[in-house]
């Protein structure tokens, strides 16, 4: 390639400073040379804000939680049983269970940038991409929990789960109590984002 | 001999700031980057090592600086650049209209759903023989390095380098990123995931119970 002095800095240099207007041009040129098209992006975003989400994940743990073939198929092989449910694709190729007790907390962070389980639980909440997360959850999780308005017992172990490569994790809380006879449609809806993370807890029934 | 994105166990970050009820995409432009970034790798002129690196290559001040989609927006123009696909003058706004040679490519919106959900296995069958056993104890490398390509893209992260921990599952052999990003092939070799006492990782540990565990690829690894 000839030298051009011109050329000397990295190309994003070239895009508007401003982020908003940064993604509008490269959408522009992208569209116009027909590399994409809008309406592909458009089905991309109504996938991940209205059908790929945590009640996926919540409708896996509360069968977890009432069916014990369904809880051992997916210690031992998370992939395919989730695959069984229709829980497949983009960042959920390689998928690991792990189930919280009362002597061990199981946390997920991805500390070298973003990986997440995208057909369980959508796309990563803001905080979970953020340095604080990113840089603190390995180091002092207990200090990051309490930030969620989590507190462990002393004798509860906490294992952080860093996802440093392609296998992605679930964490199942536990059931609350007072939960006896629920159906599985009454049981994931306690089972929140965060406590499929390993920051929160299942909420407790009112 | 590490980047800016390697940030585990750092100190200064200051406190998580949990939201309650963030919607999926913040802004409108959150999810346009998002959804541009997606359907550009659906051309397939990258993998999701190259991807990966290409944000973390990003200068550190900018890495720093940039909100999470702003990264990915400004790699992925870098992206375009470097495999050809656009030049300069296009992401200026000052090149032409033309039809592009990989236009064929271009993901329908009647394909998105199935794209989606084919996903990217990244396990591979290989002839590396595993050598590691669910149990036995090793160290990881030190420092961490990428040993192919100087300054490369690596996945075991500077807080692990030189730790003694004990292989908890073993996962097949999986493409090696430290190969891929750099399109020297997929090299793939067994990926385990490897547990510590978070004792062995930071100088105060929080509670000696406590644990990490990472997935590190074999040749991260040595007998302890």
């Amino acid at each position: 390639m000839p030298h051009d002095h011109a050329h000397d800095d990295p190309a994003h240099t070239l895009l508007p400073s401003d982020p908003a207007l940064a993604v509008k041009a490269l959408e522009t040129v992208l569209s116009d040379k027909g590399l994409i098209e809008p309406g592909a992006l458009d089905a991309i975003i109504d996938t991940y804000e209205n059908d790929i989400g945590p009640k996926n994940g919540a409708a896996v743990v509360a069968k977890a939680w009432v069916d014990d073939g369904f809880r051992e198929a997916l210690l031992q092989d998370a992939t395919e049983t989730v695959r069984a449910l229709g829980y497949y694709g983009r960042q959920g190729e390689h998928m690991v269970a792990v189930v919280n007790t009362p002597e061990t907390h199981n946390m997920v962070v991805c500390t070298l940038c973003s990986c997440y389980p995208w057909p369980l639980l959508g796309i990563p909440p803001g905080w979970y991409k953020s340095d604080a997360y990113r840089s603190r959850a390995v180091r002092e999780p207990r200090k990051v929990l309490a930030e969620f308005g989590v507190t462990l017992p002393e004798d509860t172990a906490v294992r952080v789960w860093d996802s440093t490569a392609e296998v992605r994790y679930l964490v199942i809380p536990m059931r609350p109590e007072g939960t006896e006879g629920m159906s599985e449609e009454e049981l994931a809806a306690l089972v929140t984002r965060d406590s499929m993370i390993g920051t929160g807890l299942a909420k407790v029934p009112s | 001999m590490t980047r800016i994105h390697d940030m585990g166990g750092r100190f200064g970050d200051g406190p998580v700031n949990p939201e309650v009820d963030e919607p999926v995409f913040k802004e409108d432009w959150h999810a346009r980057a998002l959804a541009v970034t997606l359907a550009a790798g659906a051309l397939g002129q990258w993998n999701i090592d190259i991807s990966r690196h290409s944000r973390e290559r990003l200068p550190a001040a900018d890495y720093a600086r940039f909100s999470y989609y702003e990264k990915w927006i400004k790699a992925l123009a870098n992206l375009l650049v470097e495999n050809g696909i656009l030049s300069h003058e296009d992401i200026a706004g000052k090149g032409s209209k033309d039809p592009h040679p990989l236009a064929e490519r271009a993901m329908k919106a009647e394909n998105v759903p199935t794209a989606l959900r084919r996903g990217g296995p990244a396990d591979r069958p290989s002839d590396v023989e595993q050598i590691f056993q669910i149990g036995q104890r090793i160290r990881t490398r030190r420092p961490t390095a990428n040993h192919l390509v100087d300054g490369g893209h690596t996945r075991l992260p500077a807080y692990a380098a030189g730790a003694e921990g004990v292989i908890l599952m073993h996962h097949g052999a999986h493409v090696l990123p430290d190969s891929n990003a750099h399109g020297l092939g997929e090299a793939p070799e067994p990926l385990y995931t490897v547990v510590f006492a978070a004792s062995e990782l930071w100088a105060n540990a929080e509670n000696p119970k406590d644990e990490v565990t990472l997935d590190l690829w074999q040749s991260y690894l040595e007998p302890a």
